[in-house]
């Protein structure tokens, strides 16, 4: 399991920069804000990579919702003359002990997968969101009183948590979502809380006070938009770690049940023939990295898109 | 200056109490039925027994008293060095831990050695080299280490070095060279993480006026980056060290699974298979130790490395 | 001699994206040898990046697509890291611009003089010697005391002697001084430059200074060359510029610099007489306020405000004045409402406000409204500029949706901006405009009162006179009070009636400005006064007119 990096607060713009960037206003279209969308949407339909790992990203998402648009195969119907086969045409991923074709089974474990995520990220988002900004947004006692919280959350290691939650709650897709969700919260309500702190004292927040904005105003209007941008960018970071978690959590054998798989859990059966059908594990495992490199890279190009 | 010591020390114990009473509050009040999902570890059907004999068993693991007594005694236990009976194995979990804990220890110091050497070298060739196609290589490696699952990375490297070359053992726990795999398996992930972090700290450094200073007297670049970034780079750093060392002990549970190496990674991973709860516990407190006291080292260090700070008052917050 | 450098046509742009913004366009330059030269301009007009490319450390991001700059011999241009290494240090020698962060926090004064002292070639016990030499050299006493602190324990003032020594370190012949004390208070400034000049006059040392001041230029150099938007616009002696400027550009930085304007004397807007200063019922008054902050931590406190009297008559502008850490910040603050006093009383027309809460205080902040000193900062980046300007409107639910757009339109066009602005981002703003904007958002409620906190210090000189000139006219034209604060003297005297000098926290000094600026009582105003570039360069082109005629 990663632990994310809290991303760097916006630099102040040297005076060299802004000299820079002055002298490019003068010829540069008048945009507002629509043109200033439509303009960063243009500066990343430019980067390949990025267009790339989005792809993949949509990719997956669909396959979890109609996997069928995607193979015709059944993901539980076994074929004991087509066991183990090597990647072909047919079988683009091989096929597994019980000759189940393994494209069909990945396809089918997205739903479990991203179901899962989705669980553990809407944990995340709401608990962490609503503790960062409660702490940063009100300070004194309920801060003190929140981060300590958070604090010892910190102090134990997230799946060492999310093992102690599935213990007692039993085993299966939703508790290991809920044990990994939990296990995220405390570093997304410190970067909330980073952020809002960060903004809250900003000149034009002071300057929205002394217009006569009332806290709530200032919250909703300036802090909140101003830094959801390192939220978002460590919720797209947040969604790889739930996935590897997920999938850590089903290889150590506390997920859905069989015949039902996982991806984790995929990854995992094949471990028994890696001398004589390496593919079984292997490519599972490299589709799992492709999909969690991509959200990282995500990741990424926004956050240097909010420098 | 010592009292600033026994401040921290004394708020380390108290995130450790807190982080223990948290940890006994999900294992305790959080199942529907705590005393069905205890005696199923010992392999007790509950539904099965008779009211008489139910109430015998929860008497002799001590689940007829109520939770804050059991957490009391629990504590107390804790606090004399007896972290209680496993259910599933009918042993005292301290006997459970003592067995286990030198081959864990072993693969995480081999691991921790590899994690600094592997991260800190990474995130300094990244920012000292200056060919583009390079430069970008090295500083992509971190993301791709991080974004495979660790069982995976481990199944390749027994695919790779066991079976395919046959240079190592694929899996157990006698001798040093079981002990190559696993903790590369686990340094991947830990020098990633800390090289992610340098380099970012490298950046900072390195855009710093005084280095501007540095270099226009003449100093070469090798000299700049080796004299004047790397301390300063590197202390900043020094606080995702207790972070590491918590990825470390829960890539032991994942990694001692997959190599089948008996270690205390192994142990949790039985004992939430036989959700053996007084085992659990254990286990999850002393990885909050371990945290906790690398937290408390790094902080207490911190001052020393850094003349800036004389004495650390909270200003954080 | 061959002087020791020569540019020629020298053009550099900076790359941003797919297109490069051109920052020095065809510039010739020589600098000879023991030569004092100063490279004014301001922000955006290149000085800086000739700096950098004379001595080689220009950012990755610097395209240099034409010209030749020769030192000492040795052609800059395209030269080999290993040749430009030889360069620096030995021949160029350089001051960097902000002394705070321009040393190693974590090494010893010493170590760091010492690596300047080796690159000559020196070693072992000698390299100590060097190390004291030099800081003796750069004026600090106890240099051996010095040498074995980290620099955080040092005042920026001897930081910055401690540049200066890493500087004159390696012997160079040439030193490069960017903006060496803009970010010191203006008595250190002086102190520091005279040092500086006295040490390269003496031995017979190069000296490229860099700055945005024509004043301090023109104060310390044997020629002025004026930049603009890359390009040389004029240049000659101090005293030639200064009696007879041929472009309109360096006329317009010679009004706007007091030292040079009005021969060394700062000539107040307005007179008024003593019984004038006084008025019987003004906008705000603070009566011996006192602001204590406690130290975290440390268990101490801090006395940030003094026993502070201020007040502020109706229609009349009311300057603080101070350096860094005077208590001026603190005083504004807490005419806002947004800090509490520890003692006194504040009174805002008529009304004690000082123990009111915020939603007391809620109907009188229509009355008093905040000009941020960073247009940079004070703009939310993601409000168009309608809504930042009708955000008070908003928040007091002044008028609907059209009133409050015809009043966005009104307000823009008291500031002099189009209306076609309107749905700009401040992204798509300069920084002029920017703080135009914020005037426009603090009159939208028509308040009373508007506190200005350095509003035109972050602006380069030409765009402060249009600010100052736009805040006059409408204070004649909405009958405005001003509570104004700066640190620069001039700039209070161009629009304020009455001043109160601060220093740590305390009121040294306070009346009319032509009263405390023409003949100061305190010695810290006379201090003040004194420091003001500009005046010797103005004493030498007035004499020398005086000569010719």
């Amino acid at each position: 399991m990663t632990v994310p990096i809290p991303p760097a607060g916006q630099p102040v713009p040297s005076g060299l920069d802004r000299a820079v960037e002055e002298s490019l206003l003068d010829d540069a279209p008048v945009v507002g804000r629509r043109g200033n969308t439509v303009r960063t949407l243009k500066r990343l339909g430019r980067k390949p990579g990025f267009v790339l790992a989005l792809v993949l990203i949509v990719f997956v998402v669909l396959t979890a919702f109609v996997p069928s648009w995607f193979t015709g195969f059944d993901p539980t119907a076994t074929s004991p003359k087509d066991r183990l086969l090597s990647p072909s045409l047919t079988h683009p991923f091989g096929t597994d002990d019980l000759g189940r074709d393994l494209w069909t089974r990945m396809l089918h474990g997205s739903a479990l997968t991203i179901k899962a995520t989705l669980i553990a990220l809407s944990i995340a988002i709401v608990a962490g969101l609503t503790l960062g900004v409660v702490s940063g947004f009100f300070g004194g006692l309920v801060d003190v009183v929140l981060m300590r919280f958070v604090d010892v959350l910190l102090a134990v290691p997230s799946l060492l948590f999310a093992l102690a939650i599935v213990t007692a709650l039993g085993f299966g897709t939703v508790p290991v979502a809920i044990a990994v969700g939990v296990g995220i919260v405390p570093g997304f309500a410190r970067t909330t809380r980073a952020e809002v702190l960060r903004v809250k004292t900003l000149p034009y927040v002071e300057a929205a006070r002394a217009g006569g904005a009332s806290w709530l105003r200032v919250l909703v209007r300036h802090v909140l938009p101003n830094s959801w941008g390192p939220v978002l960018v460590l919720a797209v970071l947040d969604t790889g770690v739930a996935i590897i978690a997920i999938a850590s959590l089903s290889f150590l054998g506390f997920g859905a049940a069989p015949p039902a798989a996982e991806w984790g859990t995929l990854i995992s059966n094949g471990r028994n023939f890696l001398i004589t059908a390496p593919w079984v594990s292997l490519l599972p495992g490299l589709f799992v990295g492709a999909v969690v490199l991509s959200l990282n890279h995500l990741s990424k190009t926004l956050q240097e898109l909010g420098r | 200056m010592s009292r600033y010591i026994l401040g921290r020390a004394a708020q380390a114990v108290v995130v450790l109490w807190a982080a223990y009473t948290l940890t006994f509050v999900v294992l305790y009040l959080l199942p529907s039925d705590p005393v069905a999902l205890q005696l199923g570890a010992a392999g007790i059907e509950t539904d099965k027994l008779s009211p008489v004999q139910l109430q015998a068993a929860m008497a002799k693991y001590g689940l007829d008293r109520p939770v804050l007594e059991q957490y009391l005694s629990s504590l107390w236990g804790a606090l004399h060095g007896d972290l209680g009976t496993s259910i599933a194995k009918q042993r005292p979990v301290t006997a459970l831990l003592g067995e286990r804990i030198g081959s864990t220890v072993a693969l995480g110091a081999v691991a921790g050695v590899l994690m600094l050497v592997g991260g800190t070298v990474l995130a300094y060739l990244a920012s000292y080299v200056r060919w583009r196609p390079a430069r970008i290589l090295l500083t992509r490696l971190p993301s791709v280490g991080a974004s495979f699952p660790q069982f995976f990375i481990g199944l390749l490297l027994i695919q790779l070095f066991a079976f395919t070359l046959g240079w190592l053992p694929a899996t157990g726990s006698d001798g040093f060279s079981s002990l190559i795999l696993p903790a590369l398996t686990i340094s991947l992930l830990t020098s990633s993480l800390l090289a992610q972090v340098l380099m970012r700290s490298f950046d900072d450094t390195l855009s710093q006026a005084y280095i501007v200073t540095a270099r226009a007297k003449g100093l070469s670049r090798a000299a700049v980056q080796w004299k004047h970034a790397f301390r300063n780079a590197a202390l900043p750093a020094m606080t995702i060290l207790g972070v590491i060392v918590g990825l470390t002990v829960t890539s032991a549970i994942v990694v001692e699974t997959v190599f089948a190496r008996n270690g205390v990674g192994k142990l949790a991973q039985e004992s939430v298979v036989a959700q053996d709860v007084p085992v659990v516990l254990a286990i999850v407190a002393l990885a909050a130790a371990v945290f906790v006291v690398v937290n408390l080292v790094v902080d207490l260090l911190y001052p020393l490395l850094d003349p800036r700070i004389v004495h650390v008052p909270k200003v954080s917050r | 001699m061959s002087p020791l450098v020569t540019i020629n046509d020298l053009h550099v742009g900076y790359a941003r994206g797919d297109r490069v913004a051109p920052a020095v366009r065809g510039v010739d330059l020589t600098i000879g040898r023991g030569e004092i030269v100063a490279l004014v301009g301001e922000s955006g007009s290149g000085k800086t990046t000739v700096a950098n490319t004379v001595i080689g450390l220009l950012p990755d991001s610097a395209l240099i697509s034409g010209g030749s700059v020769v030192v000492d011999g040795v052609e800059v241009v395209g030269a080999k890291e290993r040749a430009l290494r030889a360069l620096r240090g030995s021949v160029i020698g350089l001051v960097p611009q902000d002394p705070m962060v321009g040393l190693n926090p974590t090494h010893r004064i010493g170590r760091q003089v010492a690596e300047a002292v080796r690159r000559r070639g020196v070693s072992g016990p000698q390299v100590d010697l060097g190390v004291i030499e030099a800081l003796e050299q750069a004026g600090i006493d106890d240099a051996v005391l010095r040498a074995r602190q980290f620099p955080h324990e040092l005042s920026g003032g001897l930081r910055q002697r401690v540049l200066i020594a890493i500087a004159l370190a390696g012997r160079p012949r040439l030193i490069i001084a960017d903006e060496p004390t803009s970010a010191l208070d203006v008595t250190v400034q002086s102190r520091i430059l005279d040092h500086l000049e006295g040490l390269v006059r003496e031995s017979g040392t190069s000296l490229l200074i860099i700055t945005h001041d024509l004043a301090v230029a023109a104060d310390r150099s044997d020629r002025v060359v004026v930049l603009q938007d890359g390009q040389i616009v004029e240049q000659g002696r101090p005293a030639d510029i200064l009696v007879s400027p041929e472009q309109d550009y360096t006329k317009r930085l010679i009004a706007a610099a007091p030292g040079l304007a009005h021969g060394g004397r700062i000539v107040p807007r307005f007179e008024l007489a003593p019984d004038q200063v006084a008025t019987a019922d003004p906008v705000i008054r603070l009566e011996s306020v006192s602001k204590r902050y406690a130290v975290p931590g440390a268990g101490g406190s801090f006395l940030a405000l003094d026993d502070v009297s201020v007040e502020v008559a109706r229609g009349r502008t009311h300057a603080l004045v101070g350096e860094s850490g005077s208590g001026k910040t603190t005083t504004l603050r807490l005419a806002l409402g947004l800090e509490k006093a520890t003692s006194g009383r504040v009174v805002l027309d008529d009304v004690d406000i000082t123990d009111l809460g915020w939603k007391q205080t809620r109907p009188l902040r229509r009355k008093i409204q905040l000009v941020h000193q960073n247009p940079y900062a004070s703009l939310d980046p993601r409000f168009t500029i309608r809504q930042s300007i009708t955000e008070p409107l908003v928040s007091f639910k002044v008028g609907d949706r059209r009133s409050r757009a015809a009043r966005a339109t009104e307000l823009l066009d008291q500031v002099a901006l189009p209306a076609s602005y309107l749905d700009r981002l401040p992204s798509e703003l300069s920084g002029g405009q920017r703080q135009r904007v914020a005037i426009a958002r603090a009159l939208a409620l028509e308040p009373g009162l508007v506190l200005l906190d350095e509003p035109v210090s972050a602006l380069d000189v030409s765009v402060q006179e249009q600010i100052l000139a736009l805040l006059s006219e409408l204070q004649e034209r909405l009958g405005l009070s001003y509570l104004f604060i700066s640190h620069d003297l001039a700039v209070v005297a161009q629009v304020s009636h009455t001043v109160s000098v601060l220093n740590r926290g305390r009121v040294v000094e306070s009346g009319s400005v032509a009263h405390v600026f023409g003949s100061p009582q305190s010695e810290y105003t006379q201090e003040l006064i004194a420091a003001i570039p500009g005046q010797r360069a103005e004493a030498v082109a007035r004499s020398r007119e005086l000569v010719h005629d």
